[in-house]
């Protein structure tokens, strides 16, 4: 009897033992990349994939913009005139405070615009001139993926990421997820302070977050984007399908070096930039 | 029968105010159905049926305000020969250009308070600030 005491307990304590140190020994042993960092299987995905660091690209139309910010340089101008043109086209309020602004596009200095891009001993024009801004339709888009109730999502079609002012609850997710500061939230009934309205196009309420949807109104009537068609003389914005090779846009993004803001999130932005 | 003259009148009153939701509304004017306002402009020609519309236009609103927003499909609706965007002020406000008179009759009457117009532009409010130069 009392054999079998003394054998009954070392066995359970042996099993109690193992049974605790199982899962930390299959954590180390089955994956050490995981182990070491949280985002080590995304990082070794791309890493490991080929060497030229070509990332995946989703297939379809992908509406993309190009800013090419040599046409801007020294015509703050040219800016403010596509960001009027959209302000009309989109009922877009002028409010003048950073809390409570509304801005689907907007200028900002190269630091607020790239903040991942050295500015060390920048060259003159990035240090003098302003930048141009807008949601970059990414195609992980990280707003997508906290909004709760699907209000925003991208349109499988076009590559947009759309919003569905009906469903926006007002909760902000987004505006906390998006990485790029594109996405403004009603504090107020936006209505006052609207200079003209386009009849064609509605409002917002008070309690809802919007954003730039690369005029996809505007894009089913056959036309441009409003930025692109206000600068159009210049050819300053160039808009089109990222993976049609014969579209204006895949043929400038193949002959210049374009940069992307914050690339280094994985977001994989729809908006490049030739500075 | 005992107490004739006190239970007859009696009785009547009672009927009486039992059916009072009744004939009050029979002679008031508080119950009887708005008549909407026919679009200004003379078209006779909707995208359905006026009875149709009448039952389930919020429906077919709905069904528009999905295709266009959510599966990015803003082709248009053609009713013989006519040419309809699909849209609230795209396409019924370009007729029914009173809001007042068209929409809000109805709704007030039905006590529903639809929230389209917390975001969609009445044509007259669209007018109010439009573009002067």
């Amino acid at each position: 009897m009392d054999k079998k005491r003394r054998k009954f307990l070392k066995v359970a304590g042996a099993t109690a033992l193992a049974g605790i140190s199982a899962p930390a020994v299959v954590k180390l042993t089955s994956t050490p990349a995981l182990a070491s960092s949280g985002h080590g299987a995304v990082a070794e995905g791309q890493g490991n994939s080929d060497a030229s660091h070509k990332q995946e690209t989703p297939s379809g139309v992908r509406l993309g913009m190009v800013f090419d910010m040599r046409k801007f340089y020294g015509h703050p101008e040219l800016m403010d005139k596509a960001i009027n043109a959209c302000n009309k086209a989109h009922n877009i309020p002028q409010i003048d405070s950073k809390k409570s602004e509304i801005k689907w596009i907007w200028r900002a200095p190269f630091n607020n615009v790239f903040p991942e891009h050295s500015a060390y001993h920048a060259s003159e024009s990035t240090e003098n001139n302003d930048f141009m801004a807008v949601c970059n339709h990414c195609d992980e888009p990280p707003c997508v993926r906290v909004c709760p109730t699907k209000a925003t999502f991208v349109l499988e079609k076009s590559g947009i990421v759309a919003m569905d002012y009906h469903r926006c609850i007002g909760c902000r997710f987004c505006m906390m997820g998006c990485p790029y500061g594109a996405r403004s939230f009603n504090w107020f009934d936006p209505r006052p302070y609207i200079k003209e309205y386009n009849p064609e196009f509605p409002t917002r309420m008070r309690g809802v977050v919007e954003k730039c949807n690369f005029c996809g109104e505007r894009l089913a009537k056959g036309l441009e984007p409003a930025c692109v068609e206000a600068l159009k003389e210049v050819g300053a914005i160039t808009f089109g399908d990222l993976n049609d090779p014969d579209s204006e846009i895949a043929k400038i993004l193949r002959e210049n070096h374009t940069i992307q803001r914050k690339p280094a999130l994985g977001t994989k932005p729809s908006v490049f930039y030739i500075v | 029968m005992y107490n004739k003259v006190t239970i007859i009148p009696g009785l009547i009153i009672f009927v009486l105010l039992v059916t009072f939701p009744l004939w009050f509304n029979a002679f008031s004017t508080a119950s009887t159905v708005p008549k909407v306002e026919l679009p200004p402009g003379g078209e006779k020609q909707c995208v359905a049926p006026a009875a149709e519309m009448r039952a389930s236009h919020m429906q077919m609103l709905n069904e528009w305000r999905d295709d266009v927003l959510r599966n990015g499909n803003r082709t248009t609706v053609t009713v013989e020969g006519k040419v309809y965007r699909k849209g609230l002020q795209m396409a019924c406000m370009e007729c029914h250009t009173n809001k007042e008179k068209f929409c809000d009759s109805c709704h007030e009457y039905a006590s529903v308070t639809p929230y389209c117009w917390d975001c969609h532009l009445t044509p007259s409010l669209a007018a109010s600030k439009k573009e002067t130069h």
